[in-house]
C-alpha cells in the first residue's frame, strides 16, 4: 500500500508515524516543500528570542529521524493532483502513483488589500525564513508595526518585545484577540500590554504603508497618525494551502471538507490540520480551527483509517492559550456561549484575573480566563466528556475557579455539599 | 510488569505529607503549591482526594506538544516533560483533559508527574496507603482514564 502524505508539519509527521505504527508494511512518503527538516510553526517565537536554535523548532529529534523509521522524505512543492489516475505531480520530481493520499499541507497567511503591501519592509511571521527576516531586522531600538493583534500576533507581540524593538500594535477590532476573548479579557489584555510599553491600538486600521526612504516605512492608519517603521509585521490571518487541488473536483469550502474520518468528498484522499475543514465538537458544524491541538488529533486519525481501522473523530474542541508578556489568557469551545444557557464570571481587573464559564443545562460548554494556568485543562475535558455538573454547577457558579475540585468531586462521587 | 500508582481516596486524611515528599523530590523544598499530586479538600463532605497524572497511553499532553518535549518513560510508562526541549508554550495544559500538566512560572516550562523515576515519593510518604504504588494495571486511576478517554478520543467502530 502506497500512502502519501503532502505537508511536513505537526499533522503530517503524526499521521505518518502512526501509520508507520499500525501499518509497518506500507509505504510512506512525506512531501514538503519547505527545505527544513520538519519543524513546528508554534516553537517561532521562542527562536526569535534565541531561546532555541533552528533545530529546537524540529518536530523530530536528529536529520535522519524519518529514514531511521523507513518513512520517505520529499523535498519538493506538489503541483498538482489526478484523483482519476491517483497521481501527484511535483515541481521538480518525477510524478508519483498513492493508494491512500493525505493532504495536509496547512494555511499561509492572507495579505490585507492595502496599498504598500509588497513593501520589503512588510513580513509575514508564518515560516522559519519568515522569522530568520524577522531576526535579521528586529534590532533593539527598530520602530516595529505588528498588523493584528489576533491569536498569532499576540503569540509573537511578546518576542518582538523582548528583542528590544519600539513596538506598536494595530488591531481593527475593538479589543485584544476578538475571536478568542470576549470584551471584559480582550481588554484586559490590552491594558496589561500597554502597562509593558507596547502601544496597542485596537479599532484602528492601518490604511497605506508608504516608502520614506530606502530603508524606512511610514504607516498610516485610520485613527489620523502615521507611524514611522523599519518593520511592519503582517498578522492579520490566514487561509488554507489548496492552490494545487484546482479542478480536482475536492470539495472546499474554508477548507477541504472533511467526514469524521478524515476523508475528502473523493475516495482514498484525506485531509487534515490547518487545511481541512473538520468537525467542531460545539457546534457540530464544519470549520479550519488552524491550531496545533486539531492537527495533531487530525493526523492521528486520518493515519488509522488510512490503514483501514475505521475510527471515526468527535470533533474537536477549539482552544488556544496565549503568553502576552506574562499574562497568560485561555479560550475553549463555545466561550462566548450558546445563547440561552447560564454563565458565570468572576472579573478582578486589579489583579488581572478573569474567568468566565458558558453552560448548556448542567453541562460546561466554553469558557476563558486570563491569569490563571493552574489545571485549565480541565476545562477541556469537562466540555469534551460533557460532564453532567450536577449539583457542582451551583458551585461553579458561586466560584468559577472551582473547576478541577468539581472535577474531582464527580469522578469520586462527592458533592459538594 | 508495570506498576502504577494507586490512589483510594476514601483513606487519605488530608495530611498533605505527599504533596510534602512530591515537592521536595522535584523542587528540592516543602512546598506544596510546587507538588506534582494534589489533594483536594471537600469540607462539607469531610473527604479528601488525592490526584495527579493518569500517564494515559496516548497522551494528549505529548501529542500536542510541538517540540517533542514529552516522551514516554519505556521503564515506568510515565510521560515525561525534557525541561531542555520544552519551550513554555503552555499547549499541553489546556490539551490535558484531566488538567495535571501545569505552567511552572519560575522555570517557564511545563510540569506533571514523572513517577519519581519508578519509585514514587508519594506512595512512600502517604501514612494510610491511600496512595500505593502497585503491580495492577487496573487501578483507580486507570478507571477513569479509561472512561474518559473512551469518550474523548476517536472511537473505533466495530
Ligand atoms: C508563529 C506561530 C505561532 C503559533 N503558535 C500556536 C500556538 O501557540 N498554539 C496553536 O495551537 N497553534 C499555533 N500556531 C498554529 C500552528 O502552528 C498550526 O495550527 C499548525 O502548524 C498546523 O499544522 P499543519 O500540519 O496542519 O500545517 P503546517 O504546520 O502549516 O504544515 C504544512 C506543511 O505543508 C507544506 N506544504 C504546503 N503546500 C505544499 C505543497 N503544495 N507541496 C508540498 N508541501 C506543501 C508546508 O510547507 C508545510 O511544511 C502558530 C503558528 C505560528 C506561525
Amino acid at each position: 500500500m502506497q500512502h502519501i502524505i503532502i505537508g511536513t508539519g505537526p499533522a503530517g509527521v503524526i499521521a505518518a508515524e502512526t501509520l508507520k505504527k499500525v501499518a509497518p508494511d506500507s509505504q510512506i512518503t512525506l512531501i514538503g516543500s519547505e527545505p527544513e527538516p520538519p519543524y513546528s510553526r508554534m516553537a517561532i517565537p521562542y527562536y526569535l528570542v534565541e531561546q532555541i536554535g533552528e533545530e529546537g523548532t524540529w518536530l523530530r529529534d536528529g536529520e535522519n529521524h524519518f529514514a531511521e523509521l523507513g518513512i520517505k522524505r520529499i523535498t519538493d512543492r506538489v503541483s498538482g493532483v489526478d484523483t482519476t489516475s491517483q497521481t501527484l505531480t511535483l515541481e521538480n520530481g518525477e510524478p508519483l502513483r498513492w493508494d491512500r493520499l493525505l493532504i495536509a499541507s496547512g494555511s499561509h497567511p492572507v495579505k490585507p488589500p492595502i496599498p504598500g503591501i509588497d513593501l520589503p519592509q512588510v513580513q509575514s511571521c508564518w515560516t522559519l525564513e519568515d522569522a530568520r527576516q524577522i531576526a535579521a531586522r528586529a534590532q533593539p531600538g527598530a520602530n516595529v508595526v505588528l498588523m493584528g493583534a489576533g491569536f498569532i500576533g499576540c503569540i509573537i507581540l511578546e518576542a518582538l518585545h523582548n528583542r528590544g524593538v519600539n513596538l506598536t500594535v494595530i488591531e481593527t477590532g475593538d479589543r485584544m484577540v476578538p475571536r478568542m476573548l470576549n470584551e471584559k479579557a480582550g481588554n484586559l489584555l490590552k491594558s496589561w500590554t500597554q502597562s509593558k510599553g507596547v502601544t496597542v491600538h485596537t479599532s484602528t486600521s492601518v490604511e497605506a504603508i508608504e516608502a520614506s526612504s530606502s530603508e524606512q516605512v511610514n504607516v498610516r492608519l485610520s485613527n489620523g497618525e502615521t507611524l514611522p517603521a523599519d518593520l511592519v509585521i503582517s498578522a492579520t490571518g490566514v487561509r488554507p494551502n489548496t492552490d494545487f487541488l484546482n479542478d480536482t473536483g475536492i470539495e472546499i469550502r474554508s477548507g477541504i471538507v472533511i467526514d469524521d474520518t478524515m476523508q475528502s468528498s473523493i475516495d482514498n484522499i484525506f485531509a487534515a490540520g490547518d487545511v481541512a475543514e473538520g468537525y467542531d465538537f460545539s457546534t457540530g458544524m464544519h470549520s479550519v480551527q488552524a491550531i496545533q491541538p486539531t492537527a495533531a488529533d487530525h493526523g492521528r486519525i486520518a493515519a488509522l483509517n488510512m490503514a483501514g481501522i475505521t475510527t471515526a473523530h468527535r470533533g474537536s474542541v477549539n482552544m488556544n492559550v496565549l503568553d502576552t508578556l506574562g499574562l497568560i489568557t485561555t479560550s475553549f469551545g463555545l466561550w462566548a456561549g450558546s445563547g440561552d444557557g447560564d454563565e458565570t464570571e468572576l472579573y478582578n481587573p486589579q489583579s488581572y484575573k478573569y474567568i468566565n464559564l458558558q453552560f448548556d443545562g448542567d453541562r460546561l460548554i466554553g469558557a476563558s480566563t486570563a491569569g490563571m494556568t493552574n489545571h485549565v485543562g480541565v476545562i477541556r475535558g469537562l466540555i469534551q466528556n460533557r460532564t453532567r455538573l450536577g449539583p457542582w454547577k451551583d458551585r461553579l457558579i458561586k466560584d468559577p475557579t472551582r473547576l478541577m475540585e468539581a472535577w474531582v468531586g464527580i469522578c469520586e462521587n462527592i458533592s459538594p455539599g | 510488569m508495570q506498576r502504577s500508582l494507586h490512589i483510594d481516596p476514601l483513606k487519605c486524611t488530608g495530611c498533605l505529607q505527599c504533596e510534602m515528599a512530591c515537592s521536595y523530590h522535584a523542587e528540592g523544598a516543602f512546598n506544596p503549591s510546587r507538588s506534582r499530586i494534589k489533594v483536594f479538600t471537600f469540607h462539607e463532605a469531610g473527604r479528601f482526594a488525592p490526584y495527579t497524572c493518569t500517564q494515559c497511553d496516548e497522551a494528549w499532553c505529548m501529542h500536542a506538544c510541538p517540540v517533542e518535549a514529552i516522551t514516554t518513560d519505556l521503564e515506568t510508562g510515565a510521560k515525561v516533560v525534557s525541561e531542555s526541549k520544552c519551550v513554555g508554550c503552555k499547549v499541553c495544559t489546556i490539551a490535558c483533559p484531566f488538567g495535571t500538566i501545569n505552567y511552572h512560572h519560575v522555570s517557564g516550562k511545563v510540569v506533571k508527574c514523572d513517577l519519581c523515576g519508578g519509585d514514587p515519593e508519594c506512595a512512600k510518604a502517604c501514612p494510610t496507603d491511600a496512595i500505593t504504588w502497585i503491580d495492577a494495571d487496573w487501578t483507580g486511576l486507570d478507571r477513569m482514564r479509561a472512561s474518559a478517554e473512551k469518550s474523548l478520543a476517536g472511537v473505533a467502530a466495530s
